[in-house]
């Protein structure tokens, strides 16, 4: 499937370089080649691109991209063919250790390490489950306790198994691709425990563990891990605070989605330690207007489809930046929430009013169950309010053009008022 | 007393019947691999034995990774004897050893007016310690050192000659000199008893005996129960004392450049902030006394006051996402010095009670040992030339395997570990035989994704390397 195409040197100039090729990456690469832009290469670590749905053995996939259900290879595959055809370089095993100001890039290959530049860079490395440590989940390091993305990756890129019967923790919905995927390996699951008081995932997946035999404990946290080298169980508390142990020899801990913003957070860029993603305007331009980010990097988490689309879009802003259509980055209004109910809002930096391209919305997520009045504030009043009914992990959207631009400068702050409780 | 060749090798590494080694080393934490190197560049011929499928599975599993002066260590004590002539042999071996020291220098900082007046006190403990650079500085010249640290720090002594090490790659490469120059491992062999014939040592183990002339007991959280099982009584008793840390992500090492250490109380150090040779910043460790010699769990409450305390400490690590935890276990034992007991009618010496400097002390101690040893009236001939192997450069900052050419692939793309050492991790004598001990030699998943994007490249490359396997195939359901 790999197109010939100039080898990657050191000293390379380039247009744009993408880092990351999962769905928004190539979407962004694609769209750039699309308009025209002439050298444009996605540098991606793993030895395949397509990123995460390469390991997704599961429908569905590419309702938005190709108005098909795919199962997640079969769409990795169709995305990369797709860009490599809009004349994209793809360099696999290739890893970008560090990205510095201006646009040049310390990058790992299996020859050794070079440097290159380009005009633009899309940093667009999606996202990773939280791990354990994250967590401080109490107990020991035994063997066995993997996030979904890790099964995933043993069973359907290496047919291997970790374990026989794992507890799922969380349910969002990943926690569901971690059943699929137990299935399909011959994995049973003994029970999914959520310590939210219901299934975080939409219906119907709320329906799927009990079709699948698998028990559902909500408002049920996990407490310990038990073993030696190996999991050997698990303490939980329920609903009522009792403790009780649950057998098995793994636990996947699912979901908590969290930015891989390593390049960011140890480079020069602003990171967002709310989305744990790079700080970004409505173009996806970082704290260095070199440097763009797009899909699931900016903000924990959304489909691979809905990352498509924002890569497509991004790729469209950077080739309109290269065209010097993008105003310059100084006259954005920062956008910040100090409310504990809301998670983070992103971007973090818009332009009113909005110049006609860049994001239509602000995209929010709340803590925990929310209804009430979502407001939008800066030091001269109210720019923005409507009621919202809002759950952890759904999107919520604010359009960028509803807000009144009238109140002026100053940072603009979301909270809740009025909540109905 | 035979003398041994010194590159030697004599038997296989499973049968072991017929060979009698000089010395046998029970343990392969960092005290025994120390032992095992300092006997063998001295001529003797040594077998360590382990328990552990791995070497370092105990108490040198997990540590604050400090290559210590010795200042705060009691006066005339045999740990500051021990400390102060492991730093020094360190700072002589560790380039050779392919090994690195970063002389980051500590801060013992003052919040009380209380632990101010104290601060002179530590000083002169230092000075008599022979610590000459240590002195007293006050809140300005801290801020300058330290501009990241909350205003609520008073003054400090700064200790210029402590430093960060790798904790793992030098106790690897101290026994692996030990093997390169004749010295033999027996590794997942728990030593169950054995029989003294008045001349040399018959150990039973759970797959064979093994023999030597004398033996030295460094089984760090087990000293007490070795001596136990083989003599049939032990001097001392191990209390283990767990130590939680966290790690926090990459980003926060640029925060603090020395080691911050709190007034000390009787009992510990404290907790204290350090950097890694690996580019973290972790906070560290609690002490808590416990009975079980294995259970290194970690508890979420303690992990929170762990994080409180660093925040407190240096607020800018406020909201910084914590990339590890862990625990160590220190083989404490009910006195505060090492336990070092020669039974010289018994060809056997316990090196018990390293408690929380070991991987300081290690060198020393073995020196140490070895002197011991001699005054029984043994002696070797010391290997002329000995072989030099070198450690792998796991720190950050020097040049990795992955800079160099044809390292396979980056596998682990947090700690940017390759093909290439993850193979050479996987062969030889000390073979990693469990995903930890492959950590601890090429530091593998030990970053921010903590395996979610390498764990099944991992599985594959591993296949039939460890005792638990990290995966099976699905077809062989």
């Amino acid at each position: 499937m790999m197109r010939n195409h100039p080898p990657l040197n050191s000293g390379a100039a380039l247009d744009v370089a993408v880092i990351g090729g999962g769905p928004s990456g190539l979407a962004a690469a694609t769209a750039l080649k699309e308009s025209g832009t002439a050298r444009v290469v996605v540098l991606e670590r793993e030895a395949q691109a397509g990123g995460i749905p390469r390991h997704c053995g599961h429908p569905p996939f590419g309702m938005r991209e190709f108005r098909r259900v795919l199962r997640g290879p079969t769409y990795a595959a169709r995305l990369v063919e797709r860009a490599l055809r809009a004349g994209v370089e793809i360099h696999t095993g290739t890893s970008v250790v560090q990205v510095r100001p201006g646009g040049s890039l310390l990058v790992a290959v299996a020859k050794g390490v070079m440097e290159i530049s380009a005009r633009r860079i899309i940093l667009a490395t999606g996202v990773r489950e939280m791990p354990r440590s994250a967590r401080l989940i109490s107990g020991v390091r035994a063997q066995g306790v993997l996030n979904t993305g890790a099964l995933q990756s043993m069973v359907y890129l290496k047919n291997r198994r970790p374990f026989h019967r794992p507890v799922i923790v969380g349910s969002e919905l990943v926690a569901f691709s971690a059943i699929m995927t137990s299935r399909h390996a011959g994995i049973r699951p003994v029970a999914m425990i959520e310590a939210n008081a219901r299934v975080t995932a939409r219906w119907p997946s709320a329906l799927y563990p009990r079709l699948s035999g698998v028990s559902l404990l909500t408002g049920t946290r996990l407490l310990e891990i038990h073993g030696e080298r190996s999991v050997t169980g698990v303490t939980v508390a329920g609903p009522d605070g009792a403790r009780r142990c649950i057998d098995c020899d793994g636990v996947v801990l699912s979901g908590r989605f969290t930015p891989e913003s390593t390049l960011a957070r140890c480079g020069h860029l602003e990171v967002d330690p709310a989305t744990g993603g790079p700080i970004v305007d409505q173009w996806g331009r970082c704290s260095d207007p070199v440097y763009f980010a797009a899909g699931n990097l900016l903000r924990p988490v959304e489909t691979a489809g809905w990352s498509w689309s924002e890569g497509r879009k991004c790729g469209q802003w950077v080739a309109d930046d290269l065209a010097g259509r993008l105003p310059p980055l100084v006259s954005a209004l920062d956008v910040k929430t100090h409310d504990p109910r809301l998670k983070y809002v992103m971007p973090q930096k818009i332009m009113l009013p909005p110049a006609g391209t860049g994001m239509v919305d602000l995209q929010l997520r709340v803590t925990r169950p929310v209804r009430g009045e979502l407001v939008a504030v800066n030091g001269k009043g109210i720019l923005w309010r409507q009621n919202i009914h809002a759950l952890p992990e759904r999107r919520v959207l604010v359009p960028i053009a509803d807000m009144d631009c009238a109140g002026g400068a100053g940072t603009i702050q979301f909270e809740i008022r009025e909540e109905i409780t | 007393m035979t003398l041994h060749q010194g590159n030697e090798r004599i038997q296989s590494r499973q049968s072991t019947g017929d060979t009698v080694f000089d010395i046998i080393v029970i343990g392969g934490g960092v005290v025994g691999c120390a032992m095992a190197r300092r006997f063998t560049l001295e001529g003797a011929h040594v077998a360590l034995i382990e328990k552990a499928p791995d070497i370092l599975d105990g108490a040198s599993k997990a540590n604050s990774a400090i290559l210590h002066t010795g200042f705060d260590a009691t006066p005339g004590s045999l740990e500051l004897h021990c400390i102060r002539e492991g730093y020094r042999e360190y700072l002589d071996i560790y380039r050779a050893l392919g090994l690195v020291h970063e002389k980051s220098g500590a801060h013992v900082v003052a919040w009380t007016d209380e632990e101010m007046d104290r601060l002179g006190q530590i000083r002169a403990q230092a000075h008599e310690n022979g610590i000459s650079d240590v002195a007293v500085i006050d809140r300005a010249t801290l801020r300058k050192h330290e501009p990241n640290l909350s205003r609520h720090a008073l003054g400090a002594v700064e200790v210029p000659g402590e430093g960060i090490i790798d904790p793992w790659s030098a106790p690897y490469v101290y026994l692996r000199q030990a093997l390169a120059n004749g010295a033999e491992v027996f590794l997942h062999r728990e030593v169950t008893g054995g029989d003294f014939d008045g001349n040399a040592w018959r150990l039973h183990t759970t797959t064979g005996p093994v023999s030597g002339r004398l033996v030295v007991n460094c089984a760090g959280l087990f000293g007490d129960r070795v001596d136990h099982a083989v003599l049939g009584h032990s001097d001392f008793q191990i209390t283990p004392r767990k130590g939680q840390f966290v790690v926090f992500d990459k980003a926060a090492s640029k925060l603090v450049s020395s080691i911050i250490l709190p007034v000390p109380s009787a009992r510990t150090k404290g907790i204290v902030l350090f950097r890694t040779v690996f580019g973290n910043l972790a906070v560290g460790p609690t002490a808590e006394d416990q009975d079980s010699r294995t259970d290194a769990s970690t508890k979420e409450e303690v992990l929170r006051t762990l994080i409180k305390d660093g925040i407190a400490k240096i607020p800018a690590l406020e909201g910084m996402p914590v990339t590890a935890t862990y625990a160590g276990l220190r083989p404490a034992s009910e006195k505060k010095d090492y336990r070092i007991q020669v039974m010289a009618e018994k060809n056997w010496i316990t090196v018990g009670g390293i408690r929380s400097t070991g991987l300081s002390g290690a060198l020393g101690i073995a020196r140490y040992v070895y002197g011991l040893y001699e005054k029984t009236g043994m002696t070797h001939t010391p290997l002329p030339d000995p072989a030099l192997p070198k450690a792998a450069v796991l720190a950050e900052g020097a040049p990795r395997d992955w800079h160099a050419e044809n390292h396979g692939e980056i596998v682990c793309h947090c700690e940017l570990a390759t093909r290439r050492e993850i193979e050479a991790a996987l062969s030889g004598p000390l073979a990693a035989r469990s995903l930890a001990g492959l950590k601890r030699q090429t530091r593998v998943t030990m970053g921010r994704c903590q395996g979610f994007f390498c764990s099944a490249r991992l599985a594959e490359l591993t296949e039939g390397h460890f005792a638990v396997p990290m995966s099976e195939a699905i077809d062989d359901a």
